[in-house]
């Protein structure tokens, strides 16, 4: 593979950058592999790569309908953070976290990570001290946590409504500094590249339509390019989960909703960090192009469209705007949505099903992007090793009917509105 | 923007309505033994198709009746809908 550094980029300047190789091949799939990963975006992407990097397995193939990074790996607000209460949770996207930090390095692609610190608010002192408990728990689990008050606010992100006649007054704030942003494309393709290069083949524009089950045992998948055999196969499909579900007569504890992000205009530097809203669901930051990057509310329907609707949007908008009364005045440059594998108590699910070689990665809720390479590494040691590794123990599929929930908010079964 | 024909009040939009789910989930008959795997059903189990799903809405700042709304998933479509009573299909 062709390694991307400064010099490469001058030397392929003197031949008007026509020299430059193929980032990932467009393979013709092959009879059989010793692993299926139906999915081609970050978690897909991911799980190969650390299949092939970390347990020397490269017969892979990743089966893609679409093309990769085309699903919600390009479709998030980019934000990656690891501010969790639960143990299970904290201790694995400190994993992502410790993976983020290398990333670029690792991938030998500039994903631009940023850790920039997300800011979250709180309006009352109640909020602030469930965020004293959640900062304390954190820091028993080695995450940054930070207790802000007003002031410090003030001082960090002045462009805040700080007056006296808002709604929900800003009593303070729980921050983590190490937490930031990504190039979420920039992931994928740096995944994909790799994992291309290591033998991995990513085939896209094929679609799954069953899979070839005997005895218990997962056989192979038939494809719209033809039957695959295998002994093991993954799905990381978020918001189609169900839709592969059904052609293996399984129900899941998940629902398929829809969720909607849009940016502004690009305007000059004015946003530090991240910020979330404590009195509802909203949270932005500012690109490096300058656009305001915003997300919040699911749309609150079951939903398989990847197109928003926009009585949503508007709620979402008018608690932006109660937190920064500037974005009132600036256009909309864009709004799109994409589809959230929404578990029934906000935790995923990583772990093996009760067929033998098929492995289930899903329920990713509002949070799939940051989770991306503690996904794939943990998921790719749950395919190679057929046992889940000790950061994904709690995210098992049966917790739901022992009670071994992982309900980080508290909100109950009602995904749409948690 | 949605717009629901609610059988109480004719054509609303969706602004009026919150939403409330899969209705074809049956909750366990009381005065039964209920198996832990029937609780899991009911309270965490999901269908969640692509196409066609019969679900409820609350017409909370209208009627305030529970209604059932057939919708279709991938297009939002509204077929019909029916009060919370009516049997369906």
């Amino acid at each position: 593979m062709q390694k991307y550094s400064f010099l490469s980029l001058i030397k392929n300047a003197f031949s008007a950058h026509k020299g430059w190789e193929v980032a990932w091949k467009d393979p013709t799939p092959k009879k059989e592999y010793d692993v299926v990963i139906i999915g081609g975006g970050g978690h897909g992407l991911a799980t190969a790569y650390y299949l092939a990097k970390e347990h020397k397995i490269t017969n892979i193939a990743i089966i893609e309908k679409g093309w990769i990074g085309g699903g919600n790996v390009g479709r998030n607000t980019t934000i990656i953070r690891s501010n969790y209460m639960h143990d299970e949770n904290g201790l694995f996207y400190e994993k992502g976290m410790e993976l983020w930090r290398s990333m670029s390095q690792d991938l030998n692609f500039n994903i631009m990570f940023s850790p920039r610190g997300i800011i979250n608010l709180a309006h009352s002192d109640a909020q602030m001290n469930a965020y004293t408990r959640r900062g304390n728990s954190m820091r028993l689990n080695g995450i940054d946590a930070v207790l802000l008050n007003r002031e410090e606010v003030k001082k960090k992100v002045p462009v805040l409504d700080f007056s006296d006649n808002v709604r929900f007054p800003i009593f303070g704030a729980l921050m983590q500094p190490s937490a930031g942003t990504a190039r979420h494309d920039a992931v994928a393709w740096g995944y994909a590249r790799q994992a291309d290069s290591m033998g991995v083949d990513i085939i896209q524009h094929c679609e799954v339509t069953g899979f070839d089950i005997s005895n218990g045992k997962i056989q192979g998948i038939k494809t719209s390019r033809g039957d695959i055999k295998t002994k093991k196969v993954g799905l990381c499909v978020a918001g189609s989960t169900s839709i592969l579900a059904e052609m293996l007569n399984m129900t899941l504890p998940i629902e398929t909703h829809l969720l909607q992000a849009c940016v502004s205009e690009p305007i000059k530097p004015i946003l530090d960090h991240v910020v979330t809203f404590g009195a509802g669901h909203f949270y932005c930051s500012q690109s490096d192009k300058g656009e305001m990057v915003m997300g919040g509310d699911l749309d609150g329907y079951n939903s398989y469209a990847q197109r928003g609707n926009l009585p949503t949007l508007q709620h979402v908008l008018t608690e932006g705007i109660a937190m920064f009364p500037f974005l009132s005045k600036l256009n909309m440059l864009r709004t799109w949505g994409g589809i959230m594998d929404m578990s029934m108590d906000g935790s995923p699910i990583i772990d093996k099903t009760h067929i033998a070689g098929l492995y289930l990665n899903c329920g990713w809720c509002y949070g799939g992007f940051k989770a991306t390479p503690a996904s794939g590494f943990t998921f790719a040691h749950t395919i190679a090793q057929d046992k889940v590794h000790e950061l994904n123990a709690g995210f098992r599929l049966d917790r739901f009917s022992t009670g071994h929930l992982i309900d980080e908010k508290g909100l109950g079964t009602k995904t749409w509105i948690s | 923007m949605l717009y629901i024909k609610c059988p109480h009040c004719g054509l609303r939009s969706q602004n009026e309505f919150a939403y409330g789910g899969d209705a074809s989930v049956k909750r366990p008959e009381l005065n039964k033994e209920i198996s832990d795997q029937e609780w899991d059903e009911f309270v965490y189990l999901r269908k969640s198709p692509r196409g066609k799903h019969l679900e409820l809405w609350h017409h909370v700042s209208g009627c305030r009746q529970w209604i059932k709304v057939l919708r279709d998933t991938s297009t939002h479509e509204i077929f019909n809908t029916y009060k919370s009573e009516e049997k369906v299909g």
